[in-house]
């Protein structure tokens, strides 16, 4: 085990490093540049600002530059927002979008898994149908409808809860069950799915007709298989929640990382860019271990490989 | 589908009275059995998804010919009149332009569905020539070529689509390409996994041995036969296509002004929701309504698709 996450360590680097090439010479092919604004700027001062940033360079050295700072741990000022540095801004709005992402994450699956696992073991009665529908109901909301009803019911008309802002735990109510229930929805499918496919297997046949009551069956046979999809789903769910929050940011005005990421691509902050995308690329690698992890730890026919 | 056909016989209907060996040509026995036709009953079966193809058809027939038969059109303004309530004259209200909404959610959904179509088509064309060749080629090129697409899944996409809409303007031509690119990873990965299975099988060598060329095999043999999964994710992909152009237009990078999209409109009706709520409730409806038939309609066709529902 030990030996497996190390491998898997060493190969994220190498995956971090593809991705942060790929990333650079995408944004560096992209016509444009980050001091381009409306405002005319003198072609001197332009090239000054562009030698401090050291845009004068070829692509192929800026590249190397750049590479052995990120390396040391420095990934650059941000080219649009003066003085302050891309660290600065990751390192001021990340606690904030993992707050309210892992709490999300929590809602989304205290709420889907258990929907799930009553639907598969309900199968084709309402309490299958009741939970499915709302489940698609909820993925086909998008967060911007879903997230000002939520406002609007719970802030402004039963006045129970703060509708923006981010400075106490009642804050983080309203947003995190915006983004918490669409992936709820998501599990809940996951989940019913899984669980059918193992209620369908030959041994849970063989139970039923030894006389193993349906509470073990479900608990204790088929739970763990059951569950592999929603697992494997949680890598990409995790950064759906960092990267996607921009909405809920937006409508609860959450001072998060997603409004960075369209805030940078927005404005070409090429720093910026790089900076939150070899994050989000850490974050999915950090996770699919993880994920990996867990299923070999639910399914004992996998192996670390 | 002709009456004879084994599926008909050995299904739920009737079997026809007069029936011998003779009756049934070679055609006729391959066109029974065939993936599609199987697929096509067990879909039948499945209401939901029947019902969810009606409702789809009918909001795309609403949205295609309804402009045609309405007396207003999206552009014509009533300033005086401004936002009113839905009435007998506009059944959904009109906008604080004085335009009529029901005209306005109709020219909005072609635009939706126009992304949602050519988008997928997009990443169609994509993801299925390169999984079927990664999956075909096998060996090093294959594992090269997916580990790129590993790669890919780890990019935040949203910041290259929001990149290249700054970089190259906001035309809808470039929404189609660019969510294109973004949505084609799952397609190529269910095709290079379909393709896999396929290329051990005696049709694969025997076109092999006939001295086929690699593009040939790949695009007459190999990918006609995984069509079944490709239009599964296609349905899929259509909503989530959708729901990354209302997130566009949500950054106001999608549809300009004075076309718009459902995202637009759902955008535009967030904004004033408590006082002019129906500028919400509108688009909103039928933006998730028809979410809610593909993604069904999906669903009962991989279940339709898929070997081993067939059991059921």
């Amino acid at each position: 085990m030990a030996k497996f996450v190390i491998l898997r360590l060493i190969q994220g680097i190498f995956v971090l490093l593809a991705i942060y090439a790929v990333t650079f010479f995408l944004v560096a092919a992209t016509p444009g540049s980050p001091f381009s604004s409306e405002r005319a700027i003198r072609p001197e001062i332009l090239a000054q600002i562009e030698a401090f940033y050291g845009y004068d360079k070829p692509v192929g050295e800026r590249f190397l530059t750049s590479l052995n700072n990120v390396l040391r741990g420095e990934f650059g000022p941000s080219a649009v927002y003066a003085n302050r540095t891309v660290t600065e801004i990751i390192a001021g709005s990340f606690p904030v979008s993992l707050k309210l992402g892992s709490i999300s994450l929590l809602v989304a699956l205290l709420l889907g898994v258990p929907a799930g696992i009553l639907a598969a073991v309900k199968k084709n009665t309402w309490l299958d149908y009741l939970p499915m529908s709302t489940a698609m109901a909820g993925i086909c909301l998008p967060t911007f409808v879903m997230g000002p009803l939520l406002a609007l019911v719970f802030g402004l008309i039963l006045q129970l809860l703060p509708v923006a802002g981010w400075f106490g735990p009642e804050f983080v109510i309203l947003p995190a069950a915006t983004l918490g229930l669409y992936y709820a929805a998501y599990f809940a499918r996951l989940t019913r799915g899984g669980m059918l496919e193992m209620l369908n297997q030959d041994f849970v046949r063989t139970a039923r007709a030894k006389g193993v009551p349906e509470a073990t069956i479900v608990w204790k046979h088929c739970l763990k298989g059951g569950l592999i999809p929603a697992i494997t789903f949680l890598g990409p769910a995790l950064a759906g929640i960092i990267s996607g929050s921009f909405v809920v940011e937006t409508i609860f005005q959450v001072p998060g990382l997603g409004q960075w990421f369209v805030r940078g691509a927005l404005n070409r902050d090429d720093f910026l860019i790089l900076g939150l995308t070899i994050l989000f690329a850490a974050l999915i690698v950090i996770m699919n271990l993880i994920v990996d992890i867990l299923q070999v730890m639910l399914n004992p026919r996998l192996k670390y490989e | 589908m002709s009456d004879h056909s084994p599926a008909a016989v050995l299904g739920n209907e009737p079997a026809p009275q007069a029936f011998s060996a003779a009756d049934i040509t070679v055609e006729e026995l391959e066109a029974g059995s065939s993936l599609w036709s199987d697929a096509w009953q067990r879909l039948r079966k499945n209401r939901l998804a029947i019902i969810s193809l009606v409702i789809f058809v009918a909001v795309c027939l609403f949205c295609v010919i309804g402009p045609f038969l309405s007396p207003y059109n999206a552009e014509s303004q009533d300033l005086l009149a401004g936002a009113t309530a839905p009435s007998a004259a506009h059944p959904f209200g009109t906008d604080p332009l004085g335009r009529d909404l029901m005209v306005r959610v109709m020219e909005g959904g072609r635009i939706s569905l126009l992304v949602g179509l050519i988008a997928t088509l997009v990443s169609l064309m994509i993801g299925v020539v390169y999984g079927a060749t990664a999956g075909y080629l096998g060996g090093k090129v294959d594992a090269a070529m997916m580990r790129f697409v590993d790669l890919l899944y780890a990019l935040p996409f949203t910041i290259f689509v929001i990149l290249l809409m700054v970089a190259f303007g906001r035309s809808l031509w470039l929404i189609f390409v660019a969510i294109g690119c973004v949505e084609w990873l799952s397609m190529a990965r269910i095709v290079r996994s379909g393709v896999i299975g396929l290329k051990k099988q005696e049709f694969i060598e025997a076109a092999v041995s006939l001295g086929y060329s690699h593009s040939r095999i790949i695009l007459r043999h190999l990918i006609p036969n995984v069509m079944g999964p490709v239009i599964v994710v296609a349905t899929l992909t259509v909503p989530a296509v959708m729901l990354l152009e209302a997130f566009l237009s949500f950054l106001g990078l999608g549809v300009q002004p004075p076309n718009a999209s459902w995202g637009v409109l759902i955008n535009e009706g967030q904004q004033n929701m408590e006082i002019l709520p129906w500028l919400l409730i509108f688009p909103a409806f039928f933006f998730a309504l028809t979410l809610f038939c593909l993604n069904f309609l999906g669903d009962g066709l991989r279940d339709a698709l898929d070997p081993k529902s067939a059991k059921d």
